[in-house]
């Protein structure tokens, strides 16, 4: 097979979603985030929703997360993203929304903004990307940092006696009436991408069926943070963040 | 037929958001302004022009949640009062930051902290000069009466979207807290998609294949391009200053001194004109209508025929400082006023006006 | 004509509601009106008060320290009130309740037995339609079928019932009003 043969369309094996800009991805190499905004945007692509769609990307590691999608795009404050997308979806009750947020975004200093959106079960889609620490400040202690673990802020590990447990958010979730479905998966394997984009697209046609607020965490390395290669990062993610952040459905519909 | 009607401050302006065609009111109650959540629950919109009213789980959610249907070019409001507007204040910088169209009532009442649930207008700089953080500036209309209240949630409505700037109303607790006979204007319609397409090209609505995708944000990483956009911002806040100063002027033609009030100071202010010209003095009133931009040029001509000015502010004297720039010192200028919730009655201000101005 | 009124006494009295009805009442034959009231805690069981202003020209100040006729309805509000009374102006008072009766030698003052007449008619509710008959006897300021359609238009519609009731009570104030002294 020459270079003839391979570009040729119907060896063609793989391509990009079309609604990624041709910007170069800011995100540290091995990092989740790029395959993480993959998922989303075929999810949007293949229920061909592009020009329904309304993201909203608040302030962490996905504050650049406009310049990548080719959607509309509300990039919000620091933790704010659920409000801002509550008003989106309530004054368009036609569109999709969806917001994607990390860990310190949606768990320390959006929490009641999480919460009350979910509680009030808004009819959007909550993408929710955890690799326990604060990757874009430089590595400080996120509200889902593990015990023990290392970061900038908690430089001998995180003591829970002094600096407090780490918040299982999406569980807390769960127990809410207006959220409909709450999943947490990984995206640090092939087996764990087809599994993570089946749990996207049942969220985005959740809330085209108007069922309420779905919630997909996404368990993520990040390499940089925690100062390791990536292929040692996902090792360490599946022998310490998985124990305590196991992957599977949360809750699932019942009904029909 | 002309709908006569006595409201309170705080009701005149729910109602005239539903009438000016509002999509959304997003608030949290605090006492002096929570009628206006408590009116438009009760008026329930959301059944009749189709205007969404919510109640957020704070002030920080709620003016988020303007962000985001402003964002969506639809006519959105959200209304507290000064501690709440703190609250709001990344937000309202955020929106002025990504040019977002917007209406933000304040009705102050006293500070510093929790201070007091009675009237002040002691966040005459928190709505003038920032109260959020960067460079920026809000329209900021001063209702003297409950009739204002009501025009200027459509004014603000109109300069918000010809300038793509939140605008702030600048109530406090007496202005929302009486009744007056208001003569409401009549309903508006709610923009369509169509209208808000050609409206607002810039909004988030979804992207069609006949453009390129809109984005609301207030960041720019590159230093170059985001001094661009500061610049494009202040060139903005000129042609405000350029087109929009409003005032009014009160007994002027004849006077010798003038009270320089707005909101509920400059109601009682007319109360102390009446005192005062019995007396003999000879006193009038420039109210500033707009707090930014502010009448500087009319105060500059009327230093050339006045012997002093009294600001009169139920603050430690904050506006006093724009009034002593904008005559800048041609001719004497003092404050008086009252904190912490007190109100100044109309024959202290003349005495004010005696000592400080005519005998000082 | 401007009438600048202040009505006090406790929350719960229908301070607030007789001044929306006498404003409303101006409203009806084109007159300018305002309505403050104190608010705050104070509305839950303590004192309240309402500044009312009717006017045939515009209201200048809403907020007021002297004024033309001052109606008082419990102790703390004598105490208070008694002295804003412009010299030659009107204080009228319900005497149930207080132990220091008006001093000012200055003043026209008025009394109602309001409390005691709305407990004769088994309805205390009435209470302050009894305290504005009186007041609209001693100064007619707004006519009673003005009244009537200000009530109408302050009271939600399913109390409308109540109207006549209303009006008996501000007949009964209007019989029962005493001059206690004139200047």
């Amino acid at each position: 097979m020459d270079i003839k043969d391979i570009i040729k369309p119907e060896n063609l094996v793989y391509s990009k979603s079309k609604l990624f800009t041709d910007k170069a991805l800011s995100y540290c190499p091995g990092c989740g985030h790029g395959t993480a905004h993959k998922l989303v945007l075929q999810t949007i692509e293949e229920m061909g929703i592009e020009s329904e769609t309304i993201g909203v990307a608040p302030v962490g590691c996905s504050v650049l997360a406009y310049e990548f999608m080719d959607i509309d795009i509300q990039q919000a404050s620091h933790g704010r993203a659920p409000a801002v997308a509550t008003a989106i979806k309530r004054l368009m009750p036609e569109k999709f929304v969806f917001t994607y947020q990390g860990d310190g975004d949606l768990a320390a200093i959006g929490t009641a903004e999480t919460i009350h959106a979910c509680n009030r079960g808004e009819n959007i889609v909550i993408i929710f990307i955890n690799n326990g620490i604060y990757g874009m400040t430089g590595g400080q202690m996120a509200p889902t940092t593990i015990a023990k673990m290392k970061t900038s802020t908690s430089p001998y590990g995180r003591d829970t006696a002094i600096m407090g447990n780490p918040l299982k958010i999406t569980e807390l979730v769960a127990q809410l009436p207006g959220v409909y479905y709450c999943t947490r998966q990984a995206v640090h394997t092939a087996a764990a991408v087809r599994k993570a984009k089946k749990a996207i697209r049942q969220a985005f046609e959740n809330q085209k069926l108007k069922k309420g607020l779905s919630f997909v965490e996404i368990v993520s390395n990040c390499n940089s943070g925690w100062k390791m290669t990536p292929v040692d990062s996902n090792i360490w993610m599946e022998n310490n963040m998985f124990p305590f952040y196991p992957l599977g459905d949360i809750k699932v519909p019942t009904e029909k | 037929m002309k709908e006569l009607r006595l409201m309170k401050g705080n009701e005149a302006i729910a109602e005239a958001f539903i009438r000016a065609g509002a999509d959304g009111y997003f608030g949290y109650p605090i006492t002096p302004q929570s009628e206006v959540l408590e009116y438009l629950m009760a008026q329930k919109p959301y059944e009749t022009t189709g205007m969404v009213v919510l109640q957020a789980e704070s002030e920080v959610a709620a003016i988020n949640m303007v962000y985001g249907g402003a964002g969506c070019g639809k006519k959105v409001v959200t209304s507290s009062s000064s501690p709440g507007i703190s609250l709001k204040a990344e937000g309202i910088s955020y929106m002025a930051g990504a040019e977002l169209p917007c209406l933000v009532v304040n009705v102050v009442r006293g500070g510093p902290g929790l201070g007091t649930i009675q009237p002040s207008q002691g966040d005459y700089f928190q709505s003038t000069k920032g109260g959020g953080h960067g460079d920026y500036k809000l329209i900021v209309l001063a209702p003297a009466s409950v009739q204002e209240m009501a025009d200027f949630a459509k004014l603000g409505f109109e300069l918000a979207f010809k300038y793509r700037t939140p605008v702030m109303i600048q109530s406090d607790g007496v202005i929302g807290q009486m009744m007056e006979k208001v003569e409401l204007f009549e309903q508006m319609p709610r923009w369509t998609n169509e209208e808000i397409k050609k409206i607002s090209p810039w909004a988030t609505v979804g992207k069609t294949p006949d453009r390129e995708r809109n984005i609301i944000t207030s960041l720019d990483l590159d230093p170059a391009r985001q001094e661009r956009h500061v610049y494009k911002l202040g060139a903005k806040y000129k042609e405000i200053e350029e087109n929009e100063v409003r005032f009014e002027k009160i007994q002027c033609d004849d006077a010798e001194y003038i009270f320089v009030a707005y909101g509920s100071s400059a109601r009682i202010c007319q109360k102390s004109i009446e005192i005062a010209r019995a007396k003999g003095i000879k006193v009038g009133l420039l109210r500033p209508i707009t707090l930014f931009p502010f009448p500087k040029k009319v105060l500059n001509k009327l230093a050339d025929q006045v012997k002093g000015m009294l600001t009169v502010e139920m603050s430690l004297g904050q506006m006093i400082e724009d009034v002593q720039l904008a005559v800048n010192g041609k001719v004497k200028v003092e404050h008086y006023g009252r904190v912490g919730g007190m109100i100044p009655s109309p024959d202290e201000i003349v005495a004010a006006l005696e000592q400080k101005i005519i005998g000082g | 004509m401007t009438e600048e009124i202040i009505i006090a006494g406790f929350g719960g009295q229908g301070v607030l509601s007789m001044g929306k009805i006498l404003a409303y009442s101006g409203i009806m034959q084109d007159q300018e009106v305002s309505w403050m009231p104190s608010y705050g805690p104070e509305m839950r069981g303590g004192t309240a008060n309402v500044t009312v202003i009717l006017s045939d020209s515009r209201v200048s100040s809403p907020i007021l320290n002297e004024f033309d006729t001052a109606i008082i309805l419990n102790q703390q509000s004598m105490d208070k009130f008694e002295s804003t009374v412009k010299k030659g102006g009107i204080l009228l008072y319900d005497s149930n309740g207080i132990t220091r009766h008006p001093q000012r030698k200055d003043i026209t003052i008025y009394r109602i037995e309001a409390a005691a007449k709305a407990s004769e008619t088994g309805n205390t509710k009435v209470f302050n339609m009894i305290v504005l008959g009186a007041y609209l006897k001693i100064k007619p300021i707004v006519k009673l079928e003005n009244v009537i359609k200000g009530l109408k238009k302050s009271l939600p519609e399913r109390y409308h019932n109540l109207i006549p009731q209303n009006e008996q009570a501000i007949q009964l104030g209007m019989d029962n009003v005493k001059l206690i002294q004139k200047v």
